[in-house]
């Protein structure tokens, strides 16, 4: 968003206050769009204050296959950190949230697209077998294009460490709560994002396996309105629910007290 | 950049070799010469194989003649009996399941099937699977493990299709729960990459103690086309593409994804069906015995870190 107090809303084109919006979460006040976080500023309404660390930071990326297409990818990483402050496309978190300890993953879409090569499968798996070692509830916030093209199949095996590592969690009988933001595609949907005792989504996130332009290029017609959105796989049975964003903190401490058979 | 010949291309003299052999083989008279026919073969070949591209080994792994899933099925697997469906929505003939015997032992086979004629093609879907394929495999997975009986999976895929009927019925929930419940099977699971790894179209049955793959196999995080088309934006980059993702059974095997590479005999697996099934059977053989003298608990813990050391980084003190 631009310097100025005022600000079009990209969806609805209203003009609005800049910091209503922000005081709104990024949520628009006028059509209720969803504009996409940053993880730190999804940290910052979750957690309880001052409760948080950030961990698993020594987790590096690096360049396993030489990979250089318009750019290296070394430099993208390098321009991604730049841009984000972050150092991956994905911070592992522990802290409290109402006062329950919990470890929390969340992804980054600035971050390359938050695709998931090494450093995300890893850190993500490393947030799951802590999760399960410390007996606290696992909850990962996703957003990502899927897996990272530069780090070719390893990418890729990273869905299957990453869901291995969710059926040990799931044996020790740790609750694991999904939260899929907008977008969630690709292989990270196809392995941890859908694999939570609870899923639920931001609304209008798109979620799906393929991006919609592969399935339009491929069946060669227009797809549905809202195909692919977190309301219509609601509808399909693909999600428990969809939750606002201004609601998500309050959700997450009811889901899991039940879960941790926890009353007020 | 040089135009590359297409595998097509440089395979013609060996077709036709082939074909001169195959004539001669009518009269035992001709030993000598088929003898010298078939060096020649053999020496072209080896000419040819050591200059194949990544593109080229994908136009073999592609190519329309290589073995599918039934032909393994109909020449290693004795008495197969094929089980369909899903129980939840329908039947998906892109993928194949069933019981059979492998060496006297009951296995469940699993495995993509692609089509050979335009109307096979169809109904295969290109061997690319909807939910129900992927749910009716770990249907059958689970009926093994209920049993005790060992788990094959033969890969070929050029990835999980990208439909509406597929997103409306959980396409990327069906490959997640597969990697989930297939990372804790009790039995011994060998997956065989036979042709394309499509991605997680692929990796949705592919998960186990063992994964083989034929030599000129391929397994990737997305088609080259795919990532030409998105990385470079163009299709003239698909060979570039090829080659930096490193999808090869050499490339993998050097980055620890695979266990073994079963060789291809002289012209490639669709050169010579005999002996390919003989060396895929060899190698499945090999390592079913060897994972069988595990305990569960072991195999188990074998297969969790099999998959959770995949990955390249560095990790700062
Ligand atoms: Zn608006």
């Amino acid at each position: 968003m631009e310097k100025s107090l005022w600000i079009r809303c990209n969806n609805c084109g209203k003009i609005l206050y800049k910091q209503d919006i922000i005081d709104n979460l990024y949520v628009c006040p006028a059509c209720n769009f969803h504009y996409r976080l940053t993880a730190i500023q999804r940290l910052n309404y979750l957690f309880d204050k001052n409760s948080w660390k950030i961990i698993d930071e020594e987790i590096q990326p690096t360049d396993p296959l030489n990979f250089k297409d318009s750019k290296p990818y070394k430099q993208r990483i390098e321009e991604s950190r730049n841009k984000t402050s972050l150092s991956e496309a994905v911070i592992n978190v522990m802290g409290t949230i109402d006062g329950i300890p919990v470890i929390m993953s969340i992804m980054d879409f600035s971050f390359i697209g938050g695709s998931m090569g090494s450093v995300v499968g890893e850190r993500i798996t490393r947030a799951i077998e802590r999760a399960g070692k410390e007996k606290k509830p696992l909850i990962i916030l996703s957003c990502s294009g899927g897996a990272r093209m530069q780090e070719g199949v390893l990418s890729l095996m990273q869905l299957a460490k990453t869901s291995a590592a969710l059926s040990r969690l799931d044996e020790l009988k740790v609750p694991y709560i999904s939260v899929l933001c907008d977008p969630t595609t690709g292989g990270v949907t196809a392995s941890f994002a859908m694999l939570g005792d609870i899923n639920i989504a931001e609304p209008y996130a798109l979620i799906g396996f393929a991006g919609p332009r592969v399935i339009e290029q491929t069946i060669k017609e227009k797809l549905p309105k809202n195909f692919q959105r977190a309301e219509f796989l609601l509808q399909h049975g693909l999600l428990d629910d969809v939750v606002p964003r201004k609601n998500l903190r309050e959700y997450l401490i009811r889901a899991l007290r039940l879960l941790l058979n926890q009353p007020k | 950049m040089e135009e590359e010949k297409t595998f097509f291309e440089l395979e013609k003299p060996l077709i036709k070799l082939r074909e001169e052999i195959r004539k001669l083989e009518t009269d035992p008279k001709n030993k000598e010469k088929i003898n010298k026919l078939k060096k020649e073969l053999k020496n072209k070949w080896k000419e040819i194989e050591s200059k194949l591209t990544p593109l080229h080994i994908i136009q073999i792994a592609r190519h329309p003649q290589r073995p599918y899933t039934l032909d393994y099925i109909d020449n290693l697997i004795e008495d197969f009996m094929e089980l369909h469906g899903d129980r939840r929505f329908g039947d998906d003939p892109a993928i194949v399941a069933g019981l059979g015997f492998y060496h006297g032992q009951t296995v469940a086979v699993i495995g993509h099937q692609k089509g050979r004629t335009t109307k096979e093609k169809l109904f295969r879907n290109f061997g690319m699977p909807h939910p129900e394929g992927y749910r009716k495999a770990l249907r059958i997975m689970k009926l093994a493990n209920k049993f005790g009986f060992p788990i094959l999976t033969f890969i070929d895929t050029p990835g999980a299709y990208p439909g509406i009927g597929a997103e409306e019925r959980g396409q990327a929930e069906a490959i997640a729960y597969n990697l989930r419940e297939m990372s804790r099977l009790e039995v011994p699971i060998i997956n065989i990459i036979i042709g394309e790894g499509g991605s997680g179209g692929a990796l949705a049955i592919g998960i186990g103690d063992r994964i083989l793959m034929l030599q000129y196999s391929f397994y990737s995080v997305i088609s080259p086309e795919g990532c030409a088309a998105i990385l470079w934006k163009s299709q003239e980059a698909v060979s570039l593409a090829a080659k930096s993702l490193r999808l090869t059974s050499k490339d993998l095997y050097e980055l620890k994804v695979i266990d073994e590479i079963i060789p291809e005999p002289v012209g490639g697996a669709h050169a010579d069906y005999e002996k390919t099934f003989k060396n895929v059977d060899k190698y499945i053989r090999k390592n079913l015995e060897e994972l069988k003298k595990m305990s569960p608990q072991d195999r188990l813990k074998y297969r969790y870190h099999k998959f959770r050391r995949m990955g390249v980084y560095i990790e700062r003190k």
